[in-house]
């Protein structure tokens, strides 16, 4: 077990609960003290005290296990089960899922974020299904008045060798039921090369209802006598409402109420001010909007500009070089004494999140209790979210979750989920569905911040890198930097040099700002790798070669400041492997006529070494083929859901870097509005993507997130060494 | 207004304004939810269902200007050979993540094989293109589609 998967707290131990189905069969629960991450640990948050996992056999052998975290395409519904099913040894084909409801007190945390789901269930999913096992074991050794040692197991099947009798679990699985469960952590799990579930590719739990067109997304809720809402906010971030006439808007074809709505003024809980419209049809609920005069005050959102931010940034440029975040070393003596200097500075925007299926949320309130369905990535900081802003206990709440039409960090706030139960709460006896449009979810997004960095490297007679320093400049209070703001004072290449630097200056804002797919990473990764591949230039080598040489020997290096050791044998292994597939050179071209371009990420506890290959014409950039090498650790549990979410990431970075993405303010406006002018990757961008997994004795962590980070400097590192244009600024412009 | 809409094989009666647009006569009216909100511009193509035939997007379709064209959504597809096909594709090499963009992905690729039985690359990337996946599942959707073309016999995906 590796380090970062320490059980902190020892002393509590697994509970496992068997009952009797109602109409037979074996239910098991189990409460499993959570292996605390360690970077929780670090951070002084402590995780929810248990994990539960469900799982029952019903007497015609049907396995139901319980999915209880938020589904948002990452494939958690589906990996997570195959954990149980692999140790109960049953048929994947006997398996079914049901989506749990929101339940703090039977299911501990459910979340959808930081590519967690994989690390912490690895160990207890298994041993959940394998105590279910040992006890349908035992109840066919006394049933059979045999050694359940001589028992054997094979997809949902007991057989007695001896005497060749055999029988299904759901024969047993009532009997099971009265026997007292065995010590969870007794129970022996099997051996990779026993899987027969986990490694193997299986089509997700819900696949076969999406190309119907059922109605599972949170979207698609229905109930009877439903109203669709609309909820108009002000134009600019940070405004407040002053007044409103809704005469006009109420008497619009199909509009039922109009509701002026006071927030909290609290972006985290976000009941901003706003005007719910609602209607019989969400068209026309949208259409009444038009007809809605209202004064806004926008003071606080004056001078919320891009220009304006980007001249503070220059300003904290220009007065020096912020507050340390990490020195190690004299990296200011070694820089003036290198042989050779350089500077650059990297800058990204603010980008939006913009998931397919827009925000959106039904409520119900009746008999003082609010009912929910929502497609939420945290649930249940929802509910304290609902508790803070308007009162509601959470015991009074009933909360159904959905499948999300994708999260990539949006759906970690549950703005909307406030604002319908505020609409809901208002009406009561009506069930209220909120949808979004689509310009509301670009100009209402909590947007990763951009950023500004300025590089020096200096680089001694040998070509080798002697000292670094990036000074940061961010978003935030001064104190603390904004949410998805924050630097990683243990990114590359600290740690690996003795002199360093690592400061940062912040900027107000009032903009709302959050984690974003690989949050942090996203960015900083393209910064640091594409400065250093500057470095490597002009140290007469190249990337994989200066990185390889600034890892050095295998080895862990403790974390500065998010609690995971990072493993330089682990990151060498991916650069060699993508080095290797893509038969890496900077100098020659490629079999398309493209040039590469290479960079290492470690983050989510992923080792991902990219390389890209690209072409430049004029202004275009056409990407030819992609060359991932991945280390998760030994196991990747759902070889189908594991390549879509790698190919998916890199999708998405080539998106950031070459649609145009960019989000921008004028006095805390948003400027985009929809596809047009935020656009996302289309099928003709898409080049061919080739993954190679290497496999660590690790045990195997998550895919949702680590996979984005370099595909962005492997890309702009590409273009470089097709044209000698250096892109230090996102997104690509190249000037023809 | 009064509208009789020939939808999936049958007739349904619903009382729209003339310029709401089909998609929410579909999702809001109708309870015919398979067909997504994504943009409501015509950039994305989540809401693209068939009329007569033809790929379109329901949000830019006004119930007006429907008349007596037949319409199908993601909920008939699978009644049609090659959207059966299609749907098995889909399931064959998993193409979904989220999943909420493929219903519109699999009425546009039904309309280029109707069209173009055996598309080539560009041929399928320039059908596509107008049918955004945030997920960028786009590899496999490409196969996914040579599969049901009958143009590919395993799962590969590139």
């Amino acid at each position: 077990m590796s380090r970062e998967l320490t059980v902190i707290d020892l002393e509590r131990r697994a509970i496992l609960k068997a009952s009797l189905l109602a109409g037979g069969g074996l239910a098991l629960e189990a409460l499993i003290p959570l292996p605390t991450l360690a970077r929780d640990a670090v951070q002084g948050k402590r995780a929810a005290a248990h994990l539960s996992a469900f799982v029952s056999i019903a007497p015609d052998g049907t396995v139901t296990v319980v999915s209880k975290n938020p589904e948002i395409g990452q494939g958690v519904k589906t990996s997570l089960p195959m954990m149980v099913a692999e140790e109960l040894d049953c048929d994947w084909s006997q398996v079914r899922i049901v989506q749990a409801d929101v339940d703090q007190s039977r299911y501990g945390e459910q979340s959808a974020g930081g590519s967690t789901a994989t690390p912490k269930n690895w160990l207890p999913m298994r041993q959940t299904g394998a105590a279910a096992r040992a006890m349908l074991l035992q109840a066919a050794a006394l049933k059979w008045d045999v050694p359940a040692a001589e028992l054997t197991t094979a997809r949902g099947r007991i057989l007695h060798g001896a005497s060749g009798r055999s029988l299904g679990y759901g024969e047993v699985a009532s009997a099971a039921a009265a026997l007292t469960p065995p010590d969870l952590d007794a129970v022996p799990l099997k051996r990779a090369e026993q899987f027969t579930i986990i490694g193997r590719p299986v089509v997700g739990v819900d696949s076969a209802r999406i190309v119907k067109g059922a109605p599972i997304f949170g979207i698609d809720t229905r109930r009877p006598g439903m109203l669709y809402a609309v909820y108009e906010v002000s134009p600019a971030h940070g405004g407040r409402l002053v007044k409103v006439d809704i005469e006009a808007a109420r008497r619009a074809f199909g509009v039922k109420y109009v509701l002026p709505i006071v927030g909290n003024g609290d972006a985290d809980t976000g009941l901003a001010d706003g005007v719910a419209i609602v209607a019989t049809n969400w068209w026309l609920a949208e259409q009444a909007r038009a007809k809605l005069s209202v004064e806004w005050d926008l003071t606080a959102a004056k001078g919320h500009s891009s220009k304006v931010y980007q001249a503070k940034a220059d300003a904290a440029f220009a007065s020096g070089a912020g507050a340390d975040l990490r020195l190690d070393g004299d990296p200011g003596a070694k820089l003036a004494s290198a042989a050779k200097r350089i500077t650059a500075r990297y800058d990204y925007p603010f980008i939006a999140h913009a998931a397919m299926e827009p925000q959106n949320c039904t409520a119900h309130y009746r008999d003082g209790r609010l009912e929910i369905w929502a497609p939420s990535q945290t649930p249940q900081r929802g509910l304290e979210a609902l508790h803070k802003a308007l009162g509601i206990a959470p015991e009074t709440i009933t909360l159904h979750l959905t499948r999300a039409g994708g999260g990539f960090g949006r759906r970690l706030m549950n703005d909307y989920m406030v604002q319908v139960a505020a609409i809901a709460k208002a009406i009561p006896g009506v069930p209220i569905q909120l949808v979004w449009s689509r310009e509301d979810d670009i100009r209402r997004d909590y947007y990763r911040p951009g950023g500004w960095h300025s590089f020096e490297a200096g680089i001694g007679s040998k070509g080798e890198l002697v000292a670094f320093s990036d000074h940061f400049v961010t978003f935030g209070d001064g104190r603390t930097p904004a949410r998805g703001a924050a630097f990683n004072a243990s990114m590359p290449p600290a740690g690996l040099i003795e002199h360093l630097r690592y400061s940062q200056s912040m900027i107000p804002t009032v903009i709302t700002t959050g984690a974003l797919r690989a949050p942090g990473s996203n960015a900083l990764c393209f910064a640091s790798q594409s400065f250093l591949d500057e470095v490597a230039h002009a140290a007469g080598t190249d990337l994989p070669g200066l990185m390889l040489d600034l890892l050095g020997s295998r080895r862990e290096i403790a974390a500065r400041d998010n609690g995971v050791a990072f493993d330089t044998g682990r990151a060498r292994d991916v650069i060699e492997r993508v080095v290797q597939i893509s038969s890496w050179s900077q100098q020659k071209p490629g079999d398309a006529g493209g040039a590469k371009g290479f960079a290492f990420y470690f983050s989510h506890r992923g080792y991902f070494a990219e390389v890209v290959e690209a072409s430049v014409t004029g202004r275009d950039v056409a990407v030819h083929k992609v060359w991932v090498a991945g280390d998760v650790g030994s196991q990747i549990v759902n070889p189908m859901g594991a390549e879509n979410q790698v190919r998916g990431a890199v999708i998405d970075g080539l998106a950031q870097a070459l649609t145009g993405q960019a989000i921008e303010f004028v006095d805390g406006v948003v400027q985009q509005s929809n596809f047009n002018d935020f656009p996302l990757a289309r099928m003709p961008m898409t080049p061919d993507i080739e993954i190679a997994w290497v496999r660590s004795d690790k045990p195997p962590t998550g895919l949702g997130e680590p996979a984005l980070p370099p595909v962005i400097p492997a890309l702009t590192n590409a273009i470089f060494a097709a044209t000698g244009t250096r892109i230090r600024s996102l997104p690509v412009r190249l000037t023809a | 207004m009064r509208y009789r809409l020939h939808i999936n094989g049958a007739i349904h009666q619903v009382e729209a304004p003339a310029e709401m647009p089909l998609l929410w006569v579909l999702r809001n009216e109708l309870g015919l939810v398979g067909t997504k909100y994504g943009c409501g511009k015509g950039f994305c193509g989540s809401c693209t269902v068939h009329m007569d035939g033809a790929a379109q997007r329901s949000c830019q379709l006004t119930v007006g200007s429907i008349g007596s064209a037949h319409i199908r959504t993601i909920e008939h597809i699978g009644s049609t050979a090659l959207g059966a096909r299609l749907q098995n594709a889909w399931l064959k090499i998993d193409v979904m993540q989220c999943g909420y963009c493929q219903a519109g992905q699999i009425m546009s690729a039904c309309a280029l094989l109707a069209a173009t039985g055996t598309p080539n690359d560009d041929q399928i990337n320039s059908a596509m293109a107008g049918n955004i996946c945030r997920c960028g599942c786009y590899n496999r959707i490409r196969s996914a589609i040579r599969i049901a073309a009958g143009m590919q016999e395993d799962s590969r995906v590139a």
